[in-house]
């Protein structure tokens, strides 16, 4: 028997789950709201870890920061599982369309020797430093509380990877395997890179969850985005000819820009919850922040030369003024 | 000899890649459950992709399969041309 | 939802620059021809490197001390080769074909189609007791998506993480249209952490999660889903569209197909430990007993799923077992016998256990259906048929005489309800409804004592995983003692509103309930013009 239910107006008994209901009164839930609120266990936790027995599996106490809720943390892109992965998917389609593109018209054959060779001794061991990322925000969500933080972590975990993999094609692409084995020598070896590099070693030691999220999301991401992909590829290469790259790195600009919204809200939530953890996030972004500027120097400077000190100064002014704005002074 | 097995969704997109299992592998037991189809073969079953392409008139890359499998046993060997699924006893 | 022919631009163009590379490639000298293989390599495992500034034990510190010994991680292989962009591309389309199918089920009253709303049990158990294992799960391999010093390994772990997190929300999405209508779905996160039922998948979980990287790999990879989530997602779900419920069916299908990734992951796991160095085999051995005998345990609850609560059967929990138990899980221990790995200690205890289990835990759950937030009740004779051609050997023999007389008493006005509290277990947390192997007749109980204190166990495997890490398992949080403790103090109504029960609509027999009652005046709205 087909019976057409639709026609049917049945009052629903409740609007949603007791939990939200709690938080948002009895209305209906954005599935936002549903994925990301309450959805790791809280109590009754049953055996502590073997891996560090001063540990309760949730632990509010691996960081210094202090939340009474750590559901205050939201991601003002509102990504949960579905909507982040519709999110990238179309600009994987984009990304794909502008490897096509200039493949299908041999732009990258096209570029000057000079600004191939340019664009693959900064962009090249990138993908290492992207890796790096890759596993610190594999963590922050690991040891990180509250699944409406930690998963937008894993996402970002996700999108280094993906970004660590689109510079490997980058790099295949202008140079092939050879490109790749050379940026990993320098990435290893050449000098310029291993501040930078020790900088990405020194994190991996980092073991309080919010003290990475601003080493890697806020200090070095936040300068060396703009740095690279805006002051180098868009500002300097661009301009010689080299627009190409810009296609081929067009996810990395687009990204950085988007994900700083939700590393920002996070700082002002953590920022204005107490003094205390204002003077914590203070300290800590000050330290990597200025570090971060000093490794990154010489890698600019691969590309700007004489002019790379300017350039990590006029970021590292805009990266203190947009912390700024999240109630951080440094 | 041990049994692998493949589940697919059972709708218009895995018709054509049921029907390709079938061609490659004559040992493959089809069976049609509610919404879903799950072939059973003895040892190993390998899904070629050029079969596909065939029975499905275009293109097939073969990591598509993820977006209608349901479940697998067996080890995985996977390249651009074929995705097997295999037991060693 | 996009059909193929929708998606062929996008595909086809993927794959005609795929082909057009490879012909450039062909045509420069100087440019290798990479396969899938090589680039997957090139585009993974080549991104990690070495650290020189910390010394590699610092930088892994948990990686050592279960005793696994690797000496090569490039060993490792990667079954599944996809890189963040198939990744995101495969999933989207999942996604969107899964939310166009539970946002259609919302609009057109979809759960007005289900067979009967006594199905429902099921889902209320499965979201207040499985899907926050799917959440714990990630939050697990995004730990060893640290932790693992090996690059192929550390990403396979991050791509399940993210997978779990999917599963857990999909799941809830699913779930939230059924909980404005009916009861026991709203409470499901209190449930998680303060319902009795619930500590067995918690403790499972927990147990999982307070091991290191290596055994939380056998743990979810092997127990969790290879032995579990072929028989939830498969036969169960194959079970839920039988019964008119898309919304589930769908997120069980689509949930399963990252579950035969990560399957494929804890079967890789397995032979990585073993080919590395033949001093795992032991431990590896150990934690195969272990976590085979607690899957077992929670699948007693899948299994009662399938045998009582779906209205409509397409198999019965012991020919589901018979096909993704017996038939794939020996298949794996005949491959992996090649390593030494034998069948699992308590494997002959499960096989004997197959005809009795469900029908002792349902026995159990109608028994203490005033404490749980889902619906028991009484097989009807045509369920009672069913089974006793299922189960010829046992039901007629053992249950059905205990169906009939708990029928009399109800008949008679006196429901047969135990308020009296089990021994649980203190290692599954059941609470030991289970008799002895080879007699049905005699429940079963084992004891040990450990610095002074007595130890309750189900069963010979549980007592022996408690034997094993004593110090673990003593710490397990018991449901049953806390009830008796502040702020509790064994009060039952206080107790109910601390989980998050309310009496008389959430609990109790089906048969009278409110959710019965809807359903049947909605469907009557739905079929008649009145």
């Amino acid at each position: 028997m087909q019976i057409d239910l639709r026609t049917v107006a049945i009052e629903p008994r409740r609007q949603t789950f007791d939990h939200l209901a709690r938080r948002f009164g009895d209305k209906p839930a954005s599935r936002y709201q549903e994925g990301s609120y309450d959805i790791q266990a809280e109590e009754n936790l049953h055996y502590r870890p073997t891996w560090d027995p001063d540990q309760e599996i949730y632990d509010k106490s691996i960081t210094r920061i202090v939340m009474a809720d750590w559901h205050a943390l939201k991601d003002p892109r509102q990504y949960y599982y579905n909507t982040w992965t519709v999110a990238r998917a179309r600009q994987q389609e984009t990304t794909e369309a502008n490897f096509s593109f200039v493949e299908s018209r041999g732009l990258a054959d096209s570029l000057s020797e000079a600004l191939k060779a340019t664009t693959l001794k900064v962009l090249a061991p990138l993908r290492h430093a992207a890796w790096g990322a890759n596993m610190n925000n594999s963590f922050i969500c690991g040891y990180g509380y509250a699944a409406i933080f930690t998963q937008a972590a894993m996402f970002q975990a996700m999108d280094n990877l993906g970004i660590a993999q689109y510079l490997s094609r980058l790099g295949l692409l202008l140079g092939d395997t050879a490109a790749l084995e050379a940026g990993k020598a320098d990435w290893l070896h050449g000098a310029a890179w291993q501040p930078l590099r020790h900088y990405v070693e020194d994190t991996f030691m980092v073991r309080d969850p919010f003290e990475l999220f601003v080493a890697q999301n806020a200090a070095l991401d936040g300068l060396l985005y703009p740095l690279i992909y805006g002051r180098i590829v868009d500002d300097h290469l661009s301009p010689q000819g080299a627009s190409a790259v810009a296609m081929l790195t067009q996810f990395m600009s687009d990204w950085s820009v988007e994900s700083q919204k939700w590393v920002d809200a996070v700082l002002k939530t953590a920022a204005a919850e107490s003094e205390h953890n204002r003077a914590l996030l203070r300290e800590w972004a000050a330290r990597w922040s200025e570090r971060a500027a000093s490794a990154l120097l010489p890698v600019v400077g691969l590309a700007l030369g004489d002019q790379a000190s300017a350039a990590v100064a006029e970021e590292m002014a805009a990266f203190k003024a947009r912390l700024g704005k999240t109630g951080i002074q440094i | 000899m041990s049994t692998v097995f493949i589940a697919l969704q059972a709708n218009e997109e895995t018709r054509p890649i049921i029907d390709a299992i079938v061609r490659d592998n004559p040992a493959a037991v089809v069976n049609r459950e509610p919404a879903m189809v799950k072939i059973d073969a003895p040892g190993r079953l390998t899904i070629r992709r050029q079969t596909v392409e065939e029975e499905l008139g275009r293109a097939f890359d073969l990591q598509e399969l993820q977006v209608n499998l349901i479940t697998i046993s067996g080890h995985v060997d996977e390249d651009e041309d074929s995705f097997s699924l295999y037991w060693n006893s | 939802m996009l059909g193929f022919a929708a998606l062929y631009p996008t595909y086809g163009l993927i794959w005609k620059w795929n082909k057009r590379k490879e012909n450039e490639m062909d045509m420069k000298a100087d440019k290798k021809k990479l396969g899938l293989k090589e680039k997957y390599k090139l585009l993974t495992r080549d991104l990690g490197w070495e650290p020189t500034h910390h010394s590699i034990d610092t930088v892994f510190p948990y990686v050592k001390y279960e005793g696994i010994k690797v000496h090569d991680w490039g060993k490792w292989e990667d079954p599944f080769r996809l890189t963040m962009d198939a990744y995101w591309k495969y999933q989207a389309e999942k996604e969107r074909k899964y939310y166009a199918i539970i946002d259609a089920h919302a609009q057109n009253n979809g759960h007005l189609h289900i067979t009967d709303a006594r199905y429902l049990s099921a889902l209320k158990i499965f979201l207040q007791a499985i899907s926050p294992g799917e959440y714990a799960a990630g939050k697990g391999f995004a730990r060893l998506g640290r932790e693992f010093p090996g690059v192929g390994t550390r990403v396979a772990c991050q791509m399940q993480a993210i997978d779990e997190i999917r599963h857990a929300q999909t799941q809830i999405h699913a779930m939230s249209n059924y909980n404005k209508y009916y009861n026991g779905f709203h409470a499901f996160a209190e449930a998680r952490d303060r319902m009795w039922y619930c500590s067995l998948p918690r403790s499972f979980f927990d147990d999982a999660m307070s091991a290191g990287p290596f055994e939380f790999m056998i743990a979810i990879g092997f127990s969790f889903e290879y032995v579990l989530t072929n028989l939830l997602f498969v036969p169960f779900m194959s079970g839920a569209a039988y019964n008119g419920d898309m919304s589930t069916v769908t997120f069980g299908f689509s949930a399963q197909s990252d579950e035969a990734r990560h399957m494929t992951l804890g079967l890789e796991c397995i032979k990585f430990m073993l080919e590395q160095d033949p001093d795992n085999l032991p431990i590896v051995q150990r934690w195969i007993d272990k976590w085979f005998w607690r899957g077992f345990r929670i699948l007693g609850v899948v299994g009662t799923m399938m045998d009582y609560m779906l209205p409509k059967r397409v198999m019965s929990w012991r020919e589901a077992f018979e096909i993704y138990g017996a038939g794939n899980g020996g298949a794996l221990f005949n491959d992996l016998a090649r390593y030494g790995i034998r069948l699992p200690l308590e494997w002959n205890d499960a096989v004997k256990a197959l005809d009795h289990m469900t029908h002792q835990l349902n026995l159990g759950l109608y028994q203490w259906s005033f404490g749980t937030a889902f619906h028991t009740g009484i097989p009807s004779e045509e369920d009672m048929a069913w089974l006793t051609k299922k189960y010829p050997t046992t039901f007629d023999k053992y249950y059905r005489p205990r169906w009939e007389h708990i029928k009399k008493l109800k008949a008679a006005g006196k429901p047969f309800v135990n308020t009296g509290l089990a021994k649980l277990c203190q290692v599954c947390q059941i609470p030991t409804p289970y008799t002895e192997p080879d007699d049905p007749n005699t429940l079963c109980l084992r004891e040990t004592e450990y610095k002074g204190e007595i130890y309750h166990f189900c069963s010979d495997g549980c007592q022996r995983i408690f034997n094993d890490e004593p110090e673990k398992y003593i710490q397990a949080a018991l449901p049953m003692p806390q009830l008796f403790q502040a702020p509790l103090n064994g009060d039952i109504g206080v107790w109910m509103d601390w989980v998050g029960l309310r009496n008389g609509t959430d609990n109790g027999d089906y048969d009278g309930s409110e959710d019965q009652r809807n359903f049947a005046a909605w469907r009557a709205t739905a079929t008649s013009n009145q």
